[in-house]
Protein backbone atom coordinates (compact mmCIF):
# COMPACT_ATOMS: atom_id res chain seq x y z
CA UNK A 1 0.00 0.00 0.00
CA UNK A 2 2.79 2.33 0.89
CA UNK A 3 4.25 1.81 -2.58
CA UNK A 4 0.97 2.81 -4.16
CA UNK A 5 0.64 5.97 -2.14
CA UNK A 6 4.25 6.83 -2.90
CA UNK A 7 3.79 6.47 -6.64
CA UNK A 8 2.22 9.91 -6.76
CA UNK A 9 4.30 12.75 -5.41
CA UNK A 10 2.22 14.39 -2.73
CA UNK A 11 2.59 16.87 0.07
CA UNK A 12 3.04 15.31 3.52
CA UNK A 13 -0.24 16.59 4.90
CA UNK A 14 -2.15 15.26 1.95
CA UNK A 15 -0.63 11.76 2.31
CA UNK A 16 -1.55 11.75 5.97
CA UNK A 17 -5.10 12.70 5.10
CA UNK A 18 -5.33 10.08 2.38
CA UNK A 19 -3.97 7.51 4.74
CA UNK A 20 -6.56 8.52 7.33
CA UNK A 21 -9.36 8.07 4.80
CA UNK A 22 -7.83 4.80 3.64
CA UNK A 23 -7.82 3.29 7.11
CA UNK A 24 -11.21 4.81 7.87
CA UNK A 25 -12.74 2.75 5.06
CA UNK A 26 -11.13 -0.38 6.49
CA UNK A 27 -12.41 0.50 9.95
CA UNK A 28 -15.91 1.31 8.78
CA UNK A 29 -17.46 -2.18 9.09
CA UNK A 30 -16.16 -2.26 12.64
CA UNK A 31 -17.00 1.30 13.60
CA UNK A 32 -20.71 1.09 12.80
CA UNK A 33 -21.56 -1.76 15.21
CA UNK A 34 -19.03 -0.52 17.75
CA UNK A 35 -20.54 2.95 17.90
CA UNK A 36 -24.15 1.73 17.80
CA UNK A 37 -23.85 -1.25 20.14
CA UNK A 38 -20.84 -0.52 22.30
CA UNK A 39 -20.00 3.17 22.65
CA UNK A 40 -23.53 4.60 22.69
CA UNK A 41 -24.78 1.91 25.11
CA UNK A 42 -21.76 2.51 27.35
CA UNK A 43 -22.48 6.22 27.51
CA UNK A 44 -26.15 5.45 28.08
CA UNK A 45 -25.24 2.96 30.78
CA UNK A 46 -23.09 5.50 32.58
CA UNK A 47 -25.81 8.16 32.41
CA UNK A 48 -28.51 5.71 33.54
CA UNK A 49 -26.51 5.54 36.74
CA UNK A 50 -27.64 9.09 37.47
CA UNK A 51 -31.35 8.31 37.07
CA UNK A 52 -34.01 6.52 39.07
CA UNK A 53 -34.85 4.31 36.08
CA UNK A 54 -36.98 1.27 36.84
CA UNK A 55 -38.37 -1.13 34.25
CA UNK A 56 -41.73 0.21 33.10
CA UNK A 57 -41.46 3.77 34.39
CA UNK A 58 -39.69 6.69 32.68
CA UNK A 59 -36.15 7.59 33.73
CA UNK A 60 -35.67 10.83 35.65
CA UNK A 61 -32.33 12.37 36.49
CA UNK A 62 -31.75 12.24 40.20
CA UNK A 63 -28.11 13.36 40.11
CA UNK A 64 -26.27 11.65 42.95
CA UNK A 65 -29.26 10.11 44.75
CA UNK A 66 -28.18 6.57 43.78
CA UNK A 67 -24.77 7.14 45.31
CA UNK A 68 -26.25 8.66 48.44
CA UNK A 69 -28.40 5.56 48.70
CA UNK A 70 -25.31 3.35 48.47
CA UNK A 71 -23.76 5.11 51.46
CA UNK A 72 -26.61 3.90 53.63
CA UNK A 73 -27.08 0.55 51.90
CA UNK A 74 -25.55 -2.15 54.09
CA UNK A 75 -25.80 -4.69 51.25
CA UNK A 76 -23.67 -2.40 49.09
CA UNK A 77 -20.88 -2.25 51.66
CA UNK A 78 -20.97 -6.00 52.29
CA UNK A 79 -20.95 -6.72 48.60
CA UNK A 80 -18.00 -4.47 47.76
CA UNK A 81 -16.08 -5.66 50.80
CA UNK A 82 -16.61 -9.24 49.59
CA UNK A 83 -15.60 -8.10 46.13
CA UNK A 84 -12.27 -6.76 47.40
CA UNK A 85 -11.50 -9.84 49.50
CA UNK A 86 -12.37 -12.07 46.55
CA UNK A 87 -10.38 -10.05 44.02
CA UNK A 88 -7.21 -9.72 46.08
CA UNK A 89 -7.09 -13.27 47.42
CA UNK A 90 -7.95 -14.88 44.09
CA UNK A 91 -5.50 -12.72 42.11
CA UNK A 92 -2.74 -13.20 44.68
CA UNK A 93 -3.38 -16.93 44.97
CA UNK A 94 -3.34 -17.40 41.22
CA UNK A 95 -0.05 -15.61 40.84
CA UNK A 96 1.76 -17.19 43.78
CA UNK A 97 0.55 -20.73 43.05
CA UNK A 98 0.94 -20.11 39.30
CA UNK A 99 4.57 -19.08 39.81
CA UNK A 100 5.23 -22.26 41.78
CA UNK A 101 3.70 -24.42 39.09
CA UNK A 102 5.44 -22.52 36.27
CA UNK A 103 8.81 -23.02 37.99
CA UNK A 104 8.12 -26.74 38.33
CA UNK A 105 7.11 -27.04 34.69
CA UNK A 106 10.11 -25.01 33.56
CA UNK A 107 12.49 -27.44 35.26
CA UNK A 108 13.75 -30.80 34.08
CA UNK A 109 10.84 -33.10 34.72
CA UNK A 110 9.67 -36.26 32.94
CA UNK A 111 6.50 -36.05 30.78
CA UNK A 112 6.61 -32.26 30.87
CA UNK A 113 4.42 -31.93 27.76
CA UNK A 114 1.67 -34.04 29.32
CA UNK A 115 1.57 -31.99 32.53
CA UNK A 116 1.47 -28.78 30.54
CA UNK A 117 -1.72 -29.97 28.84
CA UNK A 118 -3.35 -31.41 31.97
CA UNK A 119 -3.01 -28.19 33.93
CA UNK A 120 -5.14 -26.39 31.33
CA UNK A 121 -8.29 -28.34 32.20
CA UNK A 122 -10.04 -25.76 34.39
CA UNK A 123 -9.36 -23.02 31.85
CA UNK A 124 -11.29 -24.72 29.06
CA UNK A 125 -14.36 -25.56 31.14
CA UNK A 126 -17.47 -23.38 31.03
CA UNK A 127 -17.84 -21.39 34.29
CA UNK A 128 -21.29 -22.85 34.93
CA UNK A 129 -19.90 -26.38 34.88
CA UNK A 130 -16.99 -25.42 37.10
CA UNK A 131 -19.58 -24.16 39.57
CA UNK A 132 -21.64 -27.35 39.32
CA UNK A 133 -18.62 -29.62 39.82
CA UNK A 134 -17.47 -27.76 42.88
CA UNK A 135 -20.95 -27.71 44.35
CA UNK A 136 -20.69 -31.44 44.28
CA UNK A 137 -17.15 -31.49 45.67
CA UNK A 138 -18.39 -29.32 48.57
CA UNK A 139 -21.65 -31.23 49.06
CA UNK A 140 -22.29 -31.87 52.77
CA UNK A 141 -23.39 -35.50 52.45
CA UNK A 142 -21.95 -36.91 49.24
CA UNK A 143 -19.13 -34.41 48.70
CA UNK A 144 -15.60 -35.44 47.95
CA UNK A 145 -13.98 -32.90 50.26
CA UNK A 146 -15.82 -34.01 53.38
CA UNK A 147 -15.15 -37.64 52.50
CA UNK A 148 -11.43 -36.98 52.05
CA UNK A 149 -11.04 -34.88 55.20
CA UNK A 150 -13.02 -37.29 57.35
CA UNK A 151 -11.13 -40.36 56.13
CA UNK A 152 -7.83 -38.55 56.76
CA UNK A 153 -9.05 -37.83 60.29
CA UNK A 154 -8.90 -34.04 59.86
CA UNK A 155 -12.66 -33.58 60.22
CA UNK A 156 -15.04 -35.40 62.51
CA UNK A 157 -18.31 -34.17 61.08
CA UNK A 158 -19.09 -33.10 57.53
CA UNK A 159 -19.20 -29.35 56.87
CA UNK A 160 -21.71 -27.73 54.53
CA UNK A 161 -18.93 -25.60 53.01
CA UNK A 162 -21.01 -23.35 50.79
CA UNK A 163 -23.68 -22.56 53.41
CA UNK A 164 -21.40 -22.17 56.40
CA UNK A 165 -20.71 -18.57 57.41
CA UNK A 166 -17.21 -19.47 58.49
CA UNK A 167 -16.29 -21.28 55.27
CA UNK A 168 -18.38 -20.10 52.31
CA UNK A 169 -16.09 -17.26 51.24
CA UNK A 170 -12.92 -19.37 51.52
CA UNK A 171 -14.59 -22.18 49.60
CA UNK A 172 -15.57 -19.81 46.80
CA UNK A 173 -12.10 -18.21 46.69
CA UNK A 174 -10.49 -21.63 46.32
CA UNK A 175 -12.62 -22.30 43.24
CA UNK A 176 -11.69 -18.86 41.90
CA UNK A 177 -7.99 -19.68 42.23
CA UNK A 178 -8.55 -23.08 40.64
CA UNK A 179 -10.22 -21.37 37.68
CA UNK A 180 -7.53 -18.78 37.06
CA UNK A 181 -4.46 -20.89 37.82
CA UNK A 182 -4.02 -22.33 34.28
CA UNK A 183 -3.88 -18.96 32.51
CA UNK A 184 -1.58 -17.49 35.16
CA UNK A 185 0.73 -20.51 34.89
CA UNK A 186 0.85 -20.44 31.09
CA UNK A 187 1.66 -16.73 31.00
CA UNK A 188 4.28 -16.98 33.76
CA UNK A 189 5.81 -20.06 32.14
CA UNK A 190 6.17 -18.29 28.81
CA UNK A 191 7.86 -15.46 30.69
CA UNK A 192 10.23 -17.86 32.47
CA UNK A 193 11.22 -19.36 29.15
CA UNK A 194 12.51 -16.01 27.92
CA UNK A 195 15.01 -15.78 30.80
CA UNK A 196 18.41 -17.04 29.58
CA UNK A 197 19.61 -20.05 31.53
CA UNK A 198 23.13 -18.51 31.70
CA UNK A 199 21.97 -15.78 34.07
CA UNK A 200 20.89 -18.23 36.75
CA UNK A 201 23.92 -20.41 36.14
CA UNK A 202 26.17 -17.42 36.64
CA UNK A 203 24.38 -16.61 39.89
CA UNK A 204 24.72 -20.23 40.96
CA UNK A 205 28.47 -20.17 40.26
CA UNK A 206 28.71 -17.06 42.43
CA UNK A 207 27.25 -19.20 45.20
CA UNK A 208 23.65 -17.99 45.17
CA UNK A 209 21.19 -20.50 46.63
CA UNK A 210 18.09 -21.59 44.72
CA UNK A 211 15.94 -19.13 46.64
CA UNK A 212 18.39 -16.25 46.06
CA UNK A 213 18.63 -17.08 42.35
CA UNK A 214 14.87 -16.81 42.21
CA UNK A 215 14.68 -13.67 44.34
CA UNK A 216 17.47 -11.66 42.70
CA UNK A 217 17.58 -12.99 39.12
CA UNK A 218 14.25 -14.50 38.10
CA UNK A 219 11.82 -12.29 39.99
CA UNK A 220 13.13 -8.88 38.82
CA UNK A 221 13.13 -10.08 35.20
CA UNK A 222 9.58 -11.36 35.61
CA UNK A 223 8.27 -8.17 37.25
CA UNK A 224 6.72 -6.60 34.11
CA UNK A 225 4.84 -9.82 33.28
CA UNK A 226 3.66 -10.20 36.86
CA UNK A 227 2.39 -6.60 36.94
CA UNK A 228 0.57 -6.96 33.61
CA UNK A 229 -0.92 -10.30 34.60
CA UNK A 230 -2.09 -9.12 38.00
CA UNK A 231 -3.78 -5.99 36.62
CA UNK A 232 -5.67 -8.09 34.05
CA UNK A 233 -6.62 -10.66 36.68
CA UNK A 234 -7.69 -7.86 39.00
CA UNK A 235 -10.13 -6.55 36.38
CA UNK A 236 -11.47 -9.98 35.46
CA UNK A 237 -11.89 -11.13 39.03
CA UNK A 238 -13.54 -7.91 40.17
CA UNK A 239 -16.06 -8.27 37.30
CA UNK A 240 -16.59 -11.99 37.87
CA UNK A 241 -20.13 -13.34 37.84
CA UNK A 242 -21.02 -16.82 36.54
CA UNK A 243 -18.88 -18.99 38.79
CA UNK A 244 -20.10 -17.60 42.11
CA UNK A 245 -23.66 -17.27 40.81
CA UNK A 246 -23.76 -21.01 40.22
CA UNK A 247 -21.84 -21.91 43.39
CA UNK A 248 -23.79 -19.94 45.99
CA UNK A 249 -26.00 -17.38 44.23
CA UNK A 250 -24.36 -14.93 46.62
CA UNK A 251 -25.34 -16.78 49.80
CA UNK A 252 -25.35 -17.58 52.63
CA UNK A 253 -27.22 -14.35 53.43
CA UNK A 254 -25.21 -12.30 50.93
CA UNK A 255 -21.81 -13.36 52.29
CA UNK A 256 -20.44 -14.20 48.82
CA UNK A 257 -22.48 -11.65 46.85
CA UNK A 258 -19.82 -10.11 44.61
CA UNK A 259 -20.50 -6.61 43.20
CA UNK A 260 -21.60 -8.02 39.83
CA UNK A 261 -24.09 -10.35 41.50
CA UNK A 262 -25.41 -7.50 43.62
CA UNK A 263 -25.85 -5.31 40.54
CA UNK A 264 -27.50 -8.17 38.62
CA UNK A 265 -30.03 -8.82 41.37
CA UNK A 266 -30.79 -5.10 41.74
CA UNK A 267 -31.21 -4.62 38.00
CA UNK A 268 -32.77 -7.77 36.67
CA UNK A 269 -34.56 -9.21 39.69
CA UNK A 270 -35.82 -6.06 41.42
CA UNK A 271 -35.92 -3.96 38.22
CA UNK A 272 -33.81 -1.12 39.67
CA UNK A 273 -31.88 -0.58 36.46
CA UNK A 274 -30.78 2.93 37.43
CA UNK A 275 -29.30 1.72 40.71
CA UNK A 276 -27.67 -1.25 38.93
CA UNK A 277 -26.03 1.11 36.43
CA UNK A 278 -24.85 3.30 39.32
CA UNK A 279 -23.23 0.25 40.91
CA UNK A 280 -21.55 -0.40 37.55
CA UNK A 281 -20.21 3.17 37.56
CA UNK A 282 -18.67 2.67 40.99
CA UNK A 283 -17.06 -0.55 39.76
CA UNK A 284 -15.57 1.32 36.80
CA UNK A 285 -14.20 4.00 39.12
CA UNK A 286 -12.57 1.40 41.34
CA UNK A 287 -11.05 -0.51 38.41
CA UNK A 288 -9.88 2.72 36.76
CA UNK A 289 -8.30 3.85 40.02
CA UNK A 290 -6.42 0.62 40.50
CA UNK A 291 -5.22 0.44 36.90
CA UNK A 292 -3.99 4.05 37.03
CA UNK A 293 -2.26 3.38 40.33
CA UNK A 294 -0.61 0.28 38.84
CA UNK A 295 0.53 2.15 35.72
CA UNK A 296 1.93 5.00 37.82
CA UNK A 297 3.82 2.69 40.12
CA UNK A 298 5.18 0.75 37.19
CA UNK A 299 6.21 4.03 35.52
CA UNK A 300 7.87 5.23 38.73
CA UNK A 301 9.79 1.99 39.14
CA UNK A 302 11.07 1.96 35.57
CA UNK B 1 17.84 -24.93 49.87
CA UNK B 2 21.13 -26.66 49.23
CA UNK B 3 23.36 -26.15 46.25
CA UNK B 4 22.85 -28.41 43.30
CA UNK B 5 26.13 -27.45 41.65
CA UNK B 6 28.58 -28.94 44.17
CA UNK B 7 27.15 -32.45 43.98
CA UNK B 8 25.88 -32.63 40.44
CA UNK B 9 25.93 -36.40 40.26
CA UNK B 10 23.15 -38.00 38.18
CA UNK B 11 21.75 -39.84 41.20
CA UNK B 12 21.42 -36.61 43.05
CA UNK B 13 19.64 -35.02 40.13
CA UNK B 14 17.26 -37.95 39.98
CA UNK B 15 16.51 -37.49 43.66
CA UNK B 16 15.66 -33.79 43.20
CA UNK B 17 13.45 -34.67 40.21
CA UNK B 18 11.55 -37.11 42.39
CA UNK B 19 11.26 -34.44 45.05
CA UNK B 20 9.78 -32.05 42.49
CA UNK B 21 7.22 -34.61 41.38
CA UNK B 22 5.47 -34.48 44.77
CA UNK B 23 4.29 -30.84 44.55
CA UNK B 24 3.63 -31.32 40.83
CA UNK B 25 1.35 -34.26 41.59
CA UNK B 26 -0.50 -32.13 44.13
CA UNK B 27 -1.04 -29.42 41.52
CA UNK B 28 -2.23 -31.89 38.88
CA UNK B 29 -4.67 -33.53 41.27
CA UNK B 30 -6.04 -30.15 42.35
CA UNK B 31 -6.48 -28.98 38.75
CA UNK B 32 -7.59 -32.11 36.96
CA UNK B 33 -9.38 -34.23 39.54
CA UNK B 34 -12.73 -32.38 39.50
CA UNK B 35 -13.17 -33.16 35.80
CA UNK B 36 -12.24 -36.80 36.33
CA UNK B 37 -14.79 -36.91 39.14
CA UNK B 38 -17.49 -35.36 36.98
CA UNK B 39 -16.84 -37.85 34.20
CA UNK B 40 -16.88 -40.79 36.58
CA UNK B 41 -20.13 -39.57 38.15
CA UNK B 42 -21.76 -39.33 34.75
CA UNK B 43 -21.38 -43.13 34.39
CA UNK B 44 -22.79 -43.95 37.84
CA UNK B 45 -26.25 -45.07 38.87
CA UNK B 46 -28.11 -42.94 41.45
CA UNK B 47 -27.48 -45.45 44.24
CA UNK B 48 -23.76 -45.12 43.66
CA UNK B 49 -23.70 -41.31 43.56
CA UNK B 50 -25.07 -40.29 46.92
CA UNK B 51 -22.99 -42.61 49.03
CA UNK B 52 -20.65 -42.01 51.93
CA UNK B 53 -17.71 -43.85 50.38
CA UNK B 54 -17.55 -42.85 46.72
CA UNK B 55 -15.13 -44.55 44.31
CA UNK B 56 -13.37 -43.01 41.34
CA UNK B 57 -14.19 -45.90 39.01
CA UNK B 58 -17.90 -46.73 38.87
CA UNK B 59 -18.62 -50.23 40.20
CA UNK B 60 -21.51 -50.73 37.80
CA UNK B 61 -21.00 -48.29 34.94
CA UNK B 62 -24.10 -47.25 33.04
CA UNK B 63 -24.99 -45.11 30.04
CA UNK B 64 -28.43 -44.42 31.52
CA UNK B 65 -27.52 -40.79 32.41
CA UNK B 66 -26.45 -40.05 28.85
CA UNK B 67 -29.56 -41.69 27.44
CA UNK B 68 -31.73 -39.56 29.69
CA UNK B 69 -29.93 -36.29 29.00
CA UNK B 70 -29.86 -36.87 25.24
CA UNK B 71 -33.57 -37.65 25.22
CA UNK B 72 -36.46 -35.18 25.08
CA UNK B 73 -36.16 -32.27 27.50
CA UNK B 74 -32.42 -32.84 27.77
CA UNK B 75 -29.48 -30.78 26.67
CA UNK B 76 -29.76 -31.46 22.94
CA UNK B 77 -31.91 -28.47 22.06
CA UNK B 78 -29.97 -26.19 24.39
CA UNK B 79 -26.70 -27.38 22.82
CA UNK B 80 -28.01 -26.72 19.33
CA UNK B 81 -29.16 -23.25 20.41
CA UNK B 82 -25.70 -22.54 21.79
CA UNK B 83 -24.00 -23.91 18.70
CA UNK B 84 -26.09 -21.65 16.47
CA UNK B 85 -25.48 -18.52 18.52
CA UNK B 86 -21.78 -19.22 19.02
CA UNK B 87 -21.03 -20.02 15.37
CA UNK B 88 -23.01 -17.07 14.00
CA UNK B 89 -21.50 -14.56 16.40
CA UNK B 90 -17.94 -15.82 15.88
CA UNK B 91 -18.20 -15.67 12.07
CA UNK B 92 -19.82 -12.24 12.16
CA UNK B 93 -17.25 -10.82 14.57
CA UNK B 94 -14.41 -12.17 12.46
CA UNK B 95 -15.80 -10.72 9.23
CA UNK B 96 -16.21 -7.30 10.82
CA UNK B 97 -12.83 -7.34 12.53
CA UNK B 98 -10.66 -8.54 9.65
CA UNK B 99 -10.35 -5.26 7.66
CA UNK B 100 -9.90 -3.34 10.88
CA UNK B 101 -7.23 -5.77 12.09
CA UNK B 102 -5.38 -5.16 8.82
CA UNK B 103 -5.59 -1.41 9.27
CA UNK B 104 -4.47 -1.66 12.88
CA UNK B 105 -1.47 -3.81 11.99
CA UNK B 106 -0.34 -2.16 8.78
CA UNK B 107 -1.44 1.48 8.60
CA UNK B 108 -0.34 4.31 10.79
CA UNK B 109 -3.23 6.60 11.56
CA UNK B 110 -4.80 8.59 14.33
CA UNK B 111 -7.65 6.09 14.40
CA UNK B 112 -5.39 3.31 15.68
CA UNK B 113 -4.98 4.99 19.03
CA UNK B 114 -8.72 5.47 19.38
CA UNK B 115 -9.36 1.82 18.50
CA UNK B 116 -6.76 0.54 20.95
CA UNK B 117 -8.23 2.83 23.58
CA UNK B 118 -11.66 1.38 22.92
CA UNK B 119 -10.30 -2.19 23.14
CA UNK B 120 -8.78 -1.48 26.54
CA UNK B 121 -11.81 0.40 27.89
CA UNK B 122 -14.33 -2.19 26.73
CA UNK B 123 -12.30 -4.95 28.36
CA UNK B 124 -12.32 -3.31 31.76
CA UNK B 125 -15.98 -2.27 31.90
CA UNK B 126 -18.19 -4.54 34.01
CA UNK B 127 -20.76 -6.29 31.82
CA UNK B 128 -23.61 -4.87 33.90
CA UNK B 129 -22.96 -1.38 32.50
CA UNK B 130 -23.14 -2.66 28.93
CA UNK B 131 -26.02 -5.07 29.29
CA UNK B 132 -28.48 -2.65 30.93
CA UNK B 133 -28.63 -0.22 27.97
CA UNK B 134 -28.08 -2.99 25.42
CA UNK B 135 -31.02 -4.87 26.88
CA UNK B 136 -33.17 -1.74 26.51
CA UNK B 137 -32.04 -1.30 22.88
CA UNK B 138 -32.79 -4.96 22.11
CA UNK B 139 -36.19 -4.63 23.78
CA UNK B 140 -37.00 -1.59 21.64
CA UNK B 141 -36.38 -3.60 18.45
CA UNK B 142 -38.15 -6.67 19.95
CA UNK B 143 -34.86 -8.55 19.92
CA UNK B 144 -34.77 -9.27 23.65
CA UNK B 145 -35.45 -12.95 24.26
CA UNK B 146 -34.28 -13.88 20.76
CA UNK B 147 -31.21 -15.60 19.36
CA UNK B 148 -30.53 -12.72 17.02
CA UNK B 149 -30.39 -10.37 20.00
CA UNK B 150 -27.93 -12.63 21.81
CA UNK B 151 -25.82 -12.97 18.65
CA UNK B 152 -25.56 -9.17 18.42
CA UNK B 153 -24.54 -8.96 22.07
CA UNK B 154 -21.87 -11.62 21.56
CA UNK B 155 -20.51 -9.90 18.44
CA UNK B 156 -20.06 -6.64 20.31
CA UNK B 157 -18.63 -8.41 23.32
CA UNK B 158 -16.13 -10.49 21.35
CA UNK B 159 -15.00 -7.79 18.88
CA UNK B 160 -12.25 -6.34 21.09
CA UNK B 161 -10.41 -9.60 21.66
CA UNK B 162 -11.06 -10.87 18.13
CA UNK B 163 -9.61 -7.66 16.74
CA UNK B 164 -6.63 -7.83 19.07
CA UNK B 165 -5.69 -11.42 18.32
CA UNK B 166 -6.26 -11.00 14.60
CA UNK B 167 -4.10 -7.89 14.41
CA UNK B 168 -1.34 -9.88 16.08
CA UNK B 169 -1.54 -12.49 13.34
CA UNK B 170 -1.50 -9.87 10.55
CA UNK B 171 1.51 -8.25 12.16
CA UNK B 172 3.30 -11.57 12.14
CA UNK B 173 3.16 -11.74 8.32
CA UNK B 174 6.10 -10.32 6.39
CA UNK B 175 5.35 -6.90 4.91
CA UNK B 176 7.55 -7.47 1.84
CA UNK B 177 5.03 -9.76 0.11
CA UNK B 178 2.38 -7.05 -0.05
CA UNK B 179 4.87 -4.45 -1.16
CA UNK B 180 6.17 -6.68 -3.93
CA UNK B 181 2.61 -7.39 -5.10
CA UNK B 182 1.79 -3.68 -5.06
CA UNK B 183 4.87 -2.92 -7.12
CA UNK B 184 3.70 -5.57 -9.60
CA UNK B 185 0.45 -3.63 -9.90
CA UNK B 186 -1.88 -5.76 -7.77
CA UNK B 187 -4.97 -3.92 -6.48
CA UNK B 188 -5.75 -3.79 -2.79
CA UNK B 189 -8.54 -6.42 -2.88
CA UNK B 190 -6.21 -8.68 -4.84
CA UNK B 191 -3.51 -8.26 -2.24
CA UNK B 192 -5.98 -8.91 0.55
CA UNK B 193 -7.65 -12.01 -0.88
CA UNK B 194 -4.91 -13.55 -3.03
CA UNK B 195 -1.87 -12.95 -0.88
CA UNK B 196 -2.81 -12.25 2.71
CA UNK B 197 -5.78 -14.57 3.14
CA UNK B 198 -4.00 -17.86 2.43
CA UNK B 199 -1.20 -16.92 4.80
CA UNK B 200 -3.67 -15.74 7.41
CA UNK B 201 -5.88 -18.85 7.36
CA UNK B 202 -4.34 -20.52 10.43
CA UNK B 203 -4.67 -17.26 12.34
CA UNK B 204 -8.27 -16.86 11.21
CA UNK B 205 -9.09 -20.41 12.28
CA UNK B 206 -7.50 -19.85 15.67
CA UNK B 207 -9.38 -16.60 16.25
CA UNK B 208 -12.67 -18.09 15.06
CA UNK B 209 -12.32 -21.05 17.38
CA UNK B 210 -11.44 -18.79 20.28
CA UNK B 211 -14.48 -16.58 19.72
CA UNK B 212 -16.61 -19.72 19.41
CA UNK B 213 -15.39 -21.16 22.72
CA UNK B 214 -15.94 -17.88 24.51
CA UNK B 215 -19.52 -17.68 23.24
CA UNK B 216 -20.12 -21.36 23.98
CA UNK B 217 -19.00 -20.85 27.60
CA UNK B 218 -20.69 -17.48 28.15
CA UNK B 219 -23.33 -17.30 30.84
CA UNK B 220 -24.21 -13.79 32.05
CA UNK B 221 -25.52 -12.27 28.79
CA UNK B 222 -27.43 -15.43 27.91
CA UNK B 223 -29.03 -15.36 31.37
CA UNK B 224 -30.15 -11.75 30.94
CA UNK B 225 -31.22 -11.80 27.27
CA UNK B 226 -33.05 -15.14 26.94
CA UNK B 227 -36.15 -15.84 29.02
CA UNK B 228 -37.89 -18.53 26.97
CA UNK B 229 -36.75 -22.05 28.08
CA UNK B 230 -36.99 -23.17 24.44
CA UNK B 231 -34.32 -20.64 23.45
CA UNK B 232 -31.91 -21.08 26.37
CA UNK B 233 -28.27 -21.89 25.87
CA UNK B 234 -26.74 -24.97 27.40
CA UNK B 235 -25.00 -23.01 30.16
CA UNK B 236 -28.21 -21.35 31.32
CA UNK B 237 -30.21 -24.54 31.19
CA UNK B 238 -27.57 -26.42 33.20
CA UNK B 239 -27.36 -23.61 35.75
CA UNK B 240 -31.07 -24.03 36.44
CA UNK B 241 -30.32 -27.43 38.01
CA UNK B 242 -28.65 -25.76 40.95
CA UNK B 243 -31.32 -26.54 43.50
CA UNK B 244 -32.35 -29.71 45.29
CA UNK B 245 -33.71 -31.11 42.09
CA UNK B 246 -30.28 -30.85 40.53
CA UNK B 247 -28.61 -32.88 43.24
CA UNK B 248 -31.28 -35.52 43.15
CA UNK B 249 -30.63 -35.76 39.42
CA UNK B 250 -26.88 -35.32 39.64
CA UNK B 251 -26.16 -38.26 37.29
CA UNK B 252 -27.91 -36.80 34.22
CA UNK B 253 -26.63 -33.35 35.19
CA UNK B 254 -23.06 -34.69 35.20
CA UNK B 255 -23.65 -36.32 31.82
CA UNK B 256 -25.02 -33.04 30.45
CA UNK B 257 -22.03 -31.18 31.88
CA UNK B 258 -19.60 -33.57 30.21
CA UNK B 259 -21.41 -33.05 26.89
CA UNK B 260 -21.30 -29.26 27.32
CA UNK B 261 -17.59 -29.38 28.20
CA UNK B 262 -16.48 -31.45 25.20
CA UNK B 263 -16.65 -28.73 22.48
CA UNK B 264 -14.78 -26.25 24.67
CA UNK B 265 -12.18 -28.82 25.67
CA UNK B 266 -11.59 -30.00 22.11
CA UNK B 267 -11.19 -26.46 20.85
CA UNK B 268 -8.81 -25.63 23.68
CA UNK B 269 -6.60 -28.64 23.14
CA UNK B 270 -6.20 -27.44 19.58
CA UNK B 271 -5.85 -23.78 20.48
CA UNK B 272 -3.70 -23.49 23.53
CA UNK B 273 -0.24 -23.24 22.03
CA UNK B 274 -1.16 -20.96 19.14
CA UNK B 275 -3.31 -18.77 21.31
CA UNK B 276 -0.56 -17.99 23.75
CA UNK B 277 1.87 -17.17 20.94
CA UNK B 278 -0.84 -15.07 19.24
CA UNK B 279 -1.56 -13.15 22.42
CA UNK B 280 2.11 -12.57 23.07
CA UNK B 281 2.99 -11.55 19.53
CA UNK B 282 0.07 -9.13 19.56
CA UNK B 283 1.09 -7.78 22.94
CA UNK B 284 4.85 -7.70 22.90
CA UNK B 285 5.30 -5.85 19.65
CA UNK B 286 3.10 -3.02 20.76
Amino acid sequence: MRAQAGSLPMAGAQTARRRFIGSLSLYLPLLVPVVALSIIPLVQGISLGFTDYRLGSPARFNFLANYARMLGDRDFWTSFRTGFIWTFTVTGGEIILGMGLALLLNGRIPFRGLWRILILIPWAMPPVIKGLIWRFVYHPDAGLLNYALISLGILRYPINWLSDFAWALQAVVLVGIWTGLPLATVVLLSGLQTIPEELREAAALDGASGWRQFRYVTLPLMAPIIVALSSLEFIWNFNSFGLVYVLTEGGPAGLTRLPMLFAYFEGFQYGNLGYAAALGNIMVLIIGGFVLYGVRRQGGAA
Amino acid sequence: MRMAMTLAAPTRRRATTLLLLVPLAAYIIFLAFPLLWLTSTSFKRPNEILVLRPTVIPKAPTLENYREVLGPGGVVRASLNTMKVAVASAVLALAIALPAAYALARKQSRLNKAIIGWILVSQSFPSILIIVPLFLILARFSLANSHLGLILVYVVWSLPFVLWILHGFVKGLPNELEEAAAVDGASFPQILFRILMPLLLPGLATTLLYAFVNAWNEFFFALVVLKDPQLMTVQVSLSRFRGLEGLARWGPLAAGSVIATVPAMAAFAFLQRRLVSGLLSGGVKN
